[in-house]
């Protein structure tokens, strides 16, 4: 079996976020970036279909360059061999458009399964992965709380607000997960250094044959073009409590006062 | 002047609070654009949900009522949204930003060369285009984005971005759809559903109030002190990271940067220290409470009332002092 794991470069959370004036992006090159924490759960995922069922996982990065490290990164979990499409085109695009040169290089490559995380840290859209579905003609179980490939069909919990949907798909099929699926190990020493000396094949969008008019900031249906910080918050009333829980009570007055009872 | 859809999210027959949010924000825009509103209903329960979604703003429901409906995974529901629009001619679609819809969008979106903006906090119209802001990174930026002209507009709308409001229309139209289902649509199957909500507490995603419980609680039964607290103000129960991943409560209730985002108009957060991450899914609360021992806790500096107490005696005297003032 070949399982295919897409995984993001995002800027670190806890750091600042600049936002690029020129192109509307963030600023990747001012902000320390890390490998998309939610993508952990689905290389986890990768590594856990190599131990069952021994699937050569390839891990697929779409980003500039400057973003190999996060592919070493992501090899260094015990994945095979990597592909990153870097390519000035890029830059700019929306979730369909990111959606549109995954896809493109999937079709570049053998794989049986594609296993996305349900959203990125950063932009959160969780459009990805069904998009890809779509334009690749195969089914998408998202949102896996559990994932299990039984001969040629993929079994997955779906999760919902009230519970999860217990669905199933031949493979060729995309998966998303979302956290709850495992418990993320970490990579091994051995890992890390085997990591640097794994397959990485970068491409361009001519090699996939994507239409560069069809992707980046001009092929965007949707465009972001003003951005602001959100406006600081005035402090509020913060009381200790002297043991008695006795300040419970002035908080449920303020809460009468403001309506909230 | 034309038609916008609206597609509308429902659970047990009736539809979900988010739908009828989305109905304030259509007639939000149809006020500017002139549109008639058409819902568009997918599953049984068009005819019970007429008066309802009439009484909201929308005039005509678009509907498809068959097995096949939800027998497979998305699909389905984009065809029957594809069917919508031929008929409607419309090229504006709002849809409720949660995480299936989501699917459905993205598939409808490629199918219909489209553009997708999800999460949408804010509308206004601007030579008859959708002008939609929203929330990056976990509500610390506000970004303004458009759907491409000439392209049609897929907007997802946040949870209580918008208020339900009735405006007393009549009871909506209804007009049945054909929808003949591709292949692709039946490639993936809905084995079995699996609902977990005993209770009638409303779900983090809607609640107006969310009662939030984090590492602080200690153990798993301090979350049942959080579902008291919640159902003396008839909210809906989150947890933190470090809450759910010691299997305290489950992970489809985590708040936060991985988990869900989270916009009620009251937030009560206990034994939560407010690390980034979990701020990331609830900062953009209206109003925030936070109840933790230590006055270091970076969820103080965005609580609008903040006790430095222990929660295990804050707690309930708070909800004995809300019991009483309710009488
Ligand atoms: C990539 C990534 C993604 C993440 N995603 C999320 C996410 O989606 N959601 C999320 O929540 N976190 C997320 N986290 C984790 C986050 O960084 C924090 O570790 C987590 O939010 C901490 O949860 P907590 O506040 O419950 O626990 P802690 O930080 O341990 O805080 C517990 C608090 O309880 C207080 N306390 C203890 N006992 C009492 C008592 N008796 N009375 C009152 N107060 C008490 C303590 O003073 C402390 O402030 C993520 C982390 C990473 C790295
Ligand atoms: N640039 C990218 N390269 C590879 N995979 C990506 C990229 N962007 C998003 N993904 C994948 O799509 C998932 C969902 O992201 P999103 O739709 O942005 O919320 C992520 O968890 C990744 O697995």
């Amino acid at each position: 079996m070949k399982v295919i794991v897409p995984v993001k470069r995002v800027p670190d959370t806890a750091g600042d976020k600049p936002i690029d004036p020129n192109d509307r992006t963030v600023d990747r090159d001012s902000v320390e970036s890390v490998l998309c924490p939610v993508n952990e759960f689905s290389i986890e995922e990768g590594v856990r279909l190599k131990e069952k069922h021994g699937a050569e996982v390839t891990v697929l990065l779409v980003g500039p360059d400057s973003a190999q490290p996060i592919v070493r990164k992501a090899l260094s979990y015990g994945l095979d061999a990597a592909v990153q499409v870097s390519d000035e085109g890029i830059a700019g695009s929306d979730a369909l458009g990111t959606a549109r040169v995954i896809a493109k290089a999937l079709e570049s490559m053998e794989w049986d399964l594609v296993v996305f995380g349900n959203q990125s840290a950063d932009a959160r859209t969780c459009l990805v992965p069904a998009a890809v579905a779509e334009l690749l003609g195969v089914p998408s179980l998202t949102f896996a709380r559990y994932l299990e490939v039984d001969g040629d069909k993929a079994i997955a919990h779906r999760e919902h607000e009230e519970g999860w949907d217990v669905v199933e798909a031949p493979l060729p099929a995309v998966v998303s997960v979302v956290e709850a699926i495992n418990d993320p190990r970490y990579p091994s020493f051995k890992g890390i250094m085997a990591a640097k000396s794994k397959p990485l094949t970068v491409k361009s969008l001519a090699d996939i044959g994507v239409d560069p008019a069809s992707v980046g900031a001009g092929g965007a249906a949707a465009t972001m073009y003003a951005f602001e910080p959100r406006p600081p918050k005035a402090a509020g009333t913060v009381v200790e409590d002297d043991g008695s829980g006795a300040a419970a009570e002035q908080l449920a007055d303020w809460m009468t006062e403001k309506k909230f009872v | 002047m034309g038609e916008m859809l609206v597609l509308i999210d429902h659970n047990d027959g009736a539809p979900r609070k988010i739908s009828l949010q989305l109905l304030t924000a259509a007639r939000q825009i149809a006020a500017e654009t002139g549109d008639t509103i058409a819902a568009v209903w997918v599953g049984e329960g068009a005819d019970d949900a007429a008066a309802t979604l009439g009484e909201h703003g929308a005039e005509l429901i678009y509907t498809w009522d068959s097995d096949e409906a939800f027998a497979y995974v998305t699909v389905p529901q984009v065809e029957a949204l594809q069917a919508a629009i031929e008929e409607s001619d419309a090229d504006t679609l709002l849809f409720g930003s949660t995480n299936h819809t989501k699917d459905v969008a993205a598939r409808l979106g490629i199918r219909v060369d489209g553009g997708v903006i999800t999460d949408v906090t804010g509308l206004a119209v601007e030579d008859g285009r959708l002008v939609c802001t929203k929330e990056v990174f976990g509500g610390d930026t506000i970004t303004t984005s458009k759907v491409a002209d000439g392209k049609m507009q897929i907007i997802g709308i946040a949870s209580n971005a918008f208020p339900v409001e009735s405006v007393g229309g009549d009871e909506a139209d209804i007009e049945e759809l054909d929808v003949e289902l591709s292949e692709a649509a039946q490639v993936a199957k809905v084995v079995s559903v699996e609902k977990q909500v005993a209770s009638d507490r409303p779900d983090i995603g809607e609640a107006a109030v969310v009662v939030a419980g984090g590492r602080g609680l200690g153990n798993e039964e301090g979350f049942r002190l959080m579902e008291q607290l919640a159902d003396v103000l008839g909210a809906g129960v989150g947890a933190s990271r470090a809450a759910t991943d010691a299997g305290w409560y489950p992970h489809r209730y985590q708040i936060g940067q991985t988990g869900r985002t989270i916009a009620p108009t009251l937030y009560i957060g206990s034994g939560i220290s407010g690390a980034i991450q979990h701020r990331a899914g609830m900062q953009t609360s209206q109003t925030i409470i936070a109840v933790n021992k230590d006055a270091e806790a970076p969820i103080f500096q965005i609580a609008d009332f903040g006790i430095v107490g222990d929660l295990y005696t804050v707690v309930p005297k708070l909800i004995e002092e809300l019991e009483d003032r309710k009488g």
